[in-house]
């Protein structure tokens, strides 16, 4: 019998583990397993009150081993360990179960069976929990310096930022260009500021900095190291520049998207994408013109290549979120040049959310017309006498036929995910549906990502504008210098360990430590292997090689291993 | 233990067990937990730090106790450990296919592949399959 005493808490999380995993029957089928002392299912383990439970469980229960069964420990397994650290348990003794991402939601169609699955999953969790052992953790140092990917204006206001908080900071540009799509942008919402100055302030702020280097023309060619110390290669002009760093933040931006010929008649003339649009407003001075005729009725056409539910392929099923938005400023700006000009807004659904609402607002007091289409009976567009009849049923007047002259057709375009392999195939982190870098945690830990070390912000992680994408830019650069300005990280103390009454010293697993980190010692009167605790990473490779079984890597034991197996053979009750 | 060799009845579920990486194959495996993307219930990872590290005997002991097959969701060349990874846990896995034949165990219970920290549809290919190659094999226990 384990004289462990064992606290087991499974999940609900609200719906996502319980809506399709019956959390009280795997309680039931767990409660009685070998050294559990305290079962429960929670609402939500991580919410506050949950955690003070576990706490207050540690503590009159004696607890000497705890059992999260909830979300991938990529999202909580800190949490719980500080759960842990609170109640004075050494945070090695908790071990995590991923019940939501690695059972309820990959089983959402088989909830009887993913019940089943998740009674297992416990059974093995808790049989690790038995032989758990507490371990103290090893601190590097870190550098304080820090790799900006793109040069846009979220790569630029992370590297102001980082540079205030003294860290150094490398930027690396793809293109020739600095400041990206907000460069060549004039009047753009939300602040009606010229996008072109706040470029131009931003890099003057830059060009004052000693620690900002920015390269151009340089990519990402090679990555190594871990968190807090990684060795990066860039490829600037076709020469390998090595840096040293300690977080990477990635800022690629977004990639327009590009109609096809004859969607919605594009490709003839007068018929202009949102950005293209944007630069024509940019060129007039006194009116709106086009090719030197002064137009007097433009006609925009929203959600096009967003939002499109066909699922044929690289179809974008997304909103994109910041194009209502953009589209009912540009109206704004177009009537500053043309007050007489008619503007006729056809939209699906708007999303001026927040604030925005006010440019809805002010758009329709200048006197655009908002006409709501549905999407199985998209406007029409043909030419007709230089310019171009749009015929749409009306939603809001019980589908009435409307017949509009345009000399104009903007097409409120989406922003996409821009083409990245080659970067991705460095860097590695995880995209999303989407197509666009994905975050460990939207709302929990929204810059973060799976790769520590590696941050994410602006529209290289989702459409947004550009006040939203400084927003991420400086919550990754917080993130980032929070990391670096500590001068240390703790590393996880799972690392190798050798049985000394086993090891007989044979010296093979010096040749399958890829680190260094093995050499020999004497113990008694024999000698045996030693492992270097600075230098061991913990991967395990030596494991295996060793003949006499000797090796183990501290969290994973053997003994652990094989506990989980025999956990998962018993009859699922 | 020898393998049953009969036909798999029709309730027969493969039981899979994978050894999944830590900060690799484990990302791939969530992703396509939370893209929603369904693959057998009847596969259960234990997590370990990397697929170099998986002793031979640990594949042995899972089809031993009640799994039917065993799959390697290899760190790849994405490996944050060591830059063969990929040739290292071939070689455990050839090592662990010859115990299994050295326990008339078909070395077929046991598949690798490289699953990426974005391999999230390849993986839930990879279950779909494995488990249907193994229905054919059939239990590995014998019946009844």
């Amino acid at each position: 019998m384990s004289d462990r005493r064992i606290g087991v808490y499974i999940c609900y999380c609200g719906g996502n583990i319980s809506d399709y995993v019956d959390c009280d029957r795997v309680r039931d089928a767990i409660e009685h397993d070998e050294g559990v002392v305290v079962a429960k299912t929670t609402m939500f383990a991580c919410s506050d009150a949950a955690q003070q439970e576990i706490i207050d469980d540690i503590k009159e229960q004696k607890l000497d081993a705890m059992v999260v069964a909830s979300c991938s420990p990529t999202l909580h397994l800190f949490t719980f360990r500080g759960v842990a650290e609170r109640a004075k348990l050494n945070p090695y003794l908790y071990v995590q179960v991923n019940l939501r991402e690695q059972c309820s939601w990959a089983h959402t169609d088989v909830p009887a069976l993913a019940t089943d699955k998740a009674v297992y999953m416990v059974k093995a969790g808790i049989a690790k929990a038995r032989l758990t052992v507490p371990l103290d953790k090893t601190r590097i140092d870190t550098v304080p310096r820090s790799l900006v990917i793109g040069a846009g204006i979220s790569g630029l206001r992370a590297a102001l930022g980082l540079s205030d908080l003294g860290i150094s900071v490398f930027v690396a540009e793809k293109t020739e260009k600095i400041g990206g799509w907000v460069a060549d942008m004039g009047r753009m919402y939300p602040h009606d500021r010229r996008g072109n100055e706040l470029i131009a302030d931003l890099v003057e702020e830059v060009q004052k900095r000693d620690n900002i280097q920015i390269y151009t023309q340089a990519e990402l060619a090679e990555k190594s190291g871990s968190v807090g110390d990684f060795n990066v290669k860039l490829n600037v002009k076709c020469e390998l520049i090595p840096l040293n760093v300690g977080s990477i933040i990635v800022t690629t931006g977004f990639h327009s998207y590009q109609p096809a010929d004859g969607e919605f008649a594009y490709g003839a003339e007068g018929v202009l994408t949102l950005p293209e649009f944007k630069q024509l407003l940019d060129q007039c001075e006194d009116e709106l013109s086009y090719q030197g005729k002064a137009v007097s009725k433009v006609s925009y056409i929203y959600c096009v290549g967003s939002r499109d539910a066909s699922g044929a392929e690289g179809a974008n099923a997304y909103c994109s979120r910041y194009c209502c938005n953009a589209a009912m400023h540009a109206s704004s700006v177009a009537h500053d040049l043309s007050p007489k000009l008619h503007q006729f807004h056809l939209y699906r659904d708007t999303r001026s959310y927040g604030k925005y609402e006010l440019l809805y607002q002010k758009a329709r007091r200048q006197g655009a017309l908002f006409i709501k289409f549905n999407a199985d009976a998209p406007p029409q567009v043909e030419k007709s006498n230089g310019g171009f009849r749009i015929l749409v049923k009306d939603v809001l007047t019980y589908g009435e036929e409307l017949d509009i002259d345009s000399d104009l057709i903007v097409l409120v375009t989406a922003m996409e995910p821009r083409p990245n392999q080659a970067l991705n195939d460095i860097i590695k982190v995880p995209l999303g549906l989407d197509g666009f870098f994905k975050e460990i945690h939207p709302k929990l830990r929204p810059v973060e990502t799976v790769i520590d070390g590696v941050f994410i912000a602006g529209a290289a992680q989702a459409p947004r504008n550009s006040a939203e994408s400084v927003a991420s830019a400086l919550a990754a650069t917080a993130k980032s210098a929070a990391l670096l300005k500590k001068g240390y990280v703790e590393l996880e103390p799972l690392i190798a360990e050798v049985d000394p009454d086993a090891c007989s010293w044979c010296d093979q697993c010096v040749a399958s430590c890829p680190y260094s980190a093995i050499s020999k010692k004497n113990f008694g009167e024999k000698e045996i292997a030693e492992i270097n605790a600075a230098v061991c990473k913990g991967c395990g490779c030596c494991v295996p090689d060793c003949p006499q079984g000797a090796l183990g890597v501290k969290g994973y034991t053997d003994g652990q291993i094989k506990a989980m197996i025999d956990a998962m053979e018993v009859a699922n009750g | 233990m020898a393998e049953s060799g009969g036909a798999a009845g029709e309730e027969f579920v493969p039981r899979i067990l994978v050894f999944s990486t830590v900060s690799i194959s484990d990302i791939g495996i969530d992703l396509a937990g939370s893209s929603h993307m369904h693959y057998p219930p009847s596969a259960i990872s234990i997590p370990l730090p990397c697929s170099s590290g998986i002793r031979p005997d640990w594949v042995l002991y899972a089809l031993s106790h009640g799994f039917d097959g065993v799959f390697v969701a290899a760190d790849g060349t994405d490996c944050p450990f060591v830059p063969d990874c990929t040739k290292r846990t071939a070689k455990l896995v050839g090592e662990a296919q010859d115990l299994l034949r050295e326990n008339d165990i078909k070395p077929e219970r046991l598949k690798m592949a490289a699953i990426c920290s974005v391999c999230a549809e390849p993986y839930a290919k990879h279950m779909k399959n494995f488990s249907a190659a193994l229905h054919k094999i059939g239990p590995t226990r014998k019946a009844g």
